[in-house]
């Protein structure tokens, strides 16, 4: 199932409980995978066309009267196009928003480098009060939602939209704020977020068989990063690697490094290396960053066996 | 009614200009052009209480021209939200008074504003907000000239139209000066109230914005325009810096300046003297 489809699901759960709840749209329904909830909840669903910067202050406007507005689109859109609005509007306001961007990094595609957002992470990550959070699966996704709902405060949802394998097990208890570690090791920590998580669980799985252990932590909340698990696991090992879909200044590579920055470990960077992106399916662009399954394989084996 | 009205404005501009003056520096000429809107909607038109300033239901009032913060302040305090010596407090650090609106620290103040633009998005959000909680609430909101070149203007006008928020009154400070020049010399909005119609609005002109009665009057015929599904847009011709002939003549000058003790001496007699 996708994970628009699961979103969608759960969104239409978070509706039919609290007729607060509510989204908006930059004409991107379909691609968020919530425009048949428009037939279904007339009244809280609103299309306010190709406008962000009026989307995410209409939003802060309905927070403001006790609604819980969810704004949805593109990451570059939701995020880049309307950062003042995000900003003024909704944080600094202190409005209960949340935000919703999709094919988030290189998961942008054949859309290409306009749409290809490697800095959302850390425009919003500068800005007080805002909650980041990127799902890995979705288990975690579904587990998150609720949640998240619940929090009362704006929170960015960094959502790869298409089909994801399950890496967290049913029964999986989900604390907004706690880092998941999913697998214990020795050797080398690995943080990492995202669409990317499933691939470096399964280097740590092949490499135990090599006799490499490779803690392998899931920081699915950027920002406020759990620091306890962070730098715990980063000292348990004594050699750390942050993985991401995400300009490595900025996202999860700079947020691991401020939180280990007084008691440092050697941390190394896999993600996009300050660079644009480009046109091209997810393999090619995975290629190109250097993030390629056996890039993170690789990489993983190299800094454990040190 | 009428000399009541007279009355309050008379002293929401002294307060105004005391609450600038004793800082030395502000917004005057932007707060002073908007007094007998403000006096009109806290003390004529809008369905609010002082003592409940979170009533469920109420008339909501957006200022998206954030920076006319002092003059609002002062229509608050006349209005009985907190006491007028706290006017005094105006951008001292820790005060909740700052130079624009914030809702997390005034109270009566209902949304925050002061990137331009984005407070009348809001409340075109809170209007929708009304509409769905079919409270019966008028939603105001008050733009700058100035303001009106943000996109985002007309992002909310567009979208309030189509989704038919006729319970909101916006009106436009038409005083035809911002920071840099004239409104027409830097990037000119006219023709204006064109522009409103074509998106979708019922738009009424007041001739002479800063005169309360006309203010009144539109207000009157605005809210008769519900049940249109159209917002509506009043046009408010106004003077910027209105009410003190010095401050009145500096013109472009007048968005943001200093008052000296003895300039703030001579607004205060001005208006005291005036009828």
């Amino acid at each position: 199932m996708e994970m628009r489809a699961i979103y969608a699901e759960e969104m239409a759960k978070l509706m039919e409980a609290d007729r607060h709840v509510c989204i908006l749209d930059a004409d991107l329904a379909k691609a968020s995978g919530t425009r048949k909830l428009y037939e279904r909840f007339p009244n809280q669903m609103f299309d306010c066309g190709i406008a962000e910067q009026n989307m995410a202050s209409v939003a802060a406007g309905l927070a403001s009267y006790g609604f819980k507005p969810y704004i949805e689109s593109f990451t570059p859109f939701a995020t880049r196009r309307c950062c003042d609005q995000i900003a003024i509007s909704i944080a600094y306001a202190g409005m209960n928003v949340k935000i919703v961007g999709t094919d988030p990094g290189v998961t942008a595609q054949l859309n290409g480098g306009t749409h290809m957002s490697m800095e959302d992470i850390g425009v919003l990550r500068s800005i007080p009060r805002m909650v980041i959070f990127e799902p890995v699966d979705g288990v975690q996704l579904r587990a998150a939602l609720p949640v998240i709902n619940a929090y009362d405060g704006p929170v960015y949802i960094r959502l790869f939209r298409k089909e994801m394998p399950d890496v967290f097990e049913e029964g999986y208890k989900f604390d907004l704020f706690k880092a998941d570690t999913m697998r214990e090791g020795t050797d080398l920590t690995v943080f990492v977020s995202g669409f990317l998580t499933p691939d470096v669980v399964a280097a740590a799985d092949r490499l135990k068989a090599e006799g490499l252990s490779v803690e392998v932590v899931n920081v699915h909340t950027i920002k406020p990063i759990d620091r306890e698990t962070v730098i715990a696991a980063a000292h348990k090992t004594g050699r750390v690697l942050t993985v991401e879909n995400h300009n490595i200044l900025g996202g999860l590579h700079a947020a691991v490094l401020e939180a280990l920055a007084n008691d440092p470990v050697p941390t190394f960077a896999m993600g996009v290396n300050d660079r644009f992106g480009e046109v091209g399916k997810t393999p090619y662009l995975r290629k190109v960053m250097g993030f390629t399954e056996e890039d993170i394989y690789n990489r993983m084996k190299e800094l454990a066996a040190k | 009614m009428n000399n009541d009205l007279k009355a309050i404005c008379k002293d929401i501009r002294l307060d105004t200009i005391r609450c600038i003056g004793h800082l030395g520096v502000g917004h005057i000429g932007g707060c002073l052009s908007i007094v007998e809107l403000l006096g009109v909607l806290y003390f004529d038109a809008m369905h609010i209480d002082p003592k409940n300033p979170k009533m469920a239901g109420r008339d909501r009032l957006v200022v998206s021209k954030g920076h006319a913060g002092p003059a609002v302040y002062a229509a608050l305090a006349n209005r009985g939200y907190f006491d007028k010596a706290e006017l005094l407090t105006l951008n001292q650090g820790g005060t909740n008074l700052p130079s624009h609106c914030d809702m997390n620290r005034t109270p009566g103040i209902d949304m925050t504003a002061g990137s331009l633009g984005q407070g009348f998005s809001c409340a075109a959000g809170i209007a929708l907000g009304s509409k769905l909680e079919n409270d019966g609430a008028t939603i105001y909101a008050i733009l700058g000239d100035g303001e009106s070149q943000e996109g985002q203007i007309w992002e909310a006008a567009m979208f309030a139209a189509a989704k038919k928020l006729d319970n909101l009154i916006a009106f436009t400070d038409y005083n035809k000066l911002q920071i840099d020049d004239t409104v027409a010399n830097v990037c000119d909005i006219a023709p204006l109230a064109d522009k409103w119609r074509a998106f979708g609005w019922h738009v009424i002109e007041v001739e002479n914005g800063n005169d309360a009665e006309a203010i009144k009057a539109a207000i009157a015929e605005a809210k008769l325009n519900r049940g249109s599904g159209r917002p509506t847009q009043v046009i408010l011709h106004t003077v910027k810096g209105c009410g003190v002939s010095f401050i009145e003549e500096a013109g472009v000058a007048n968005h943001n300046m200093n008052l000296s003790p003895e300039q703030t001496e001579a607004a205060l007699r001005e208006v005291e003297g005036a009828c």
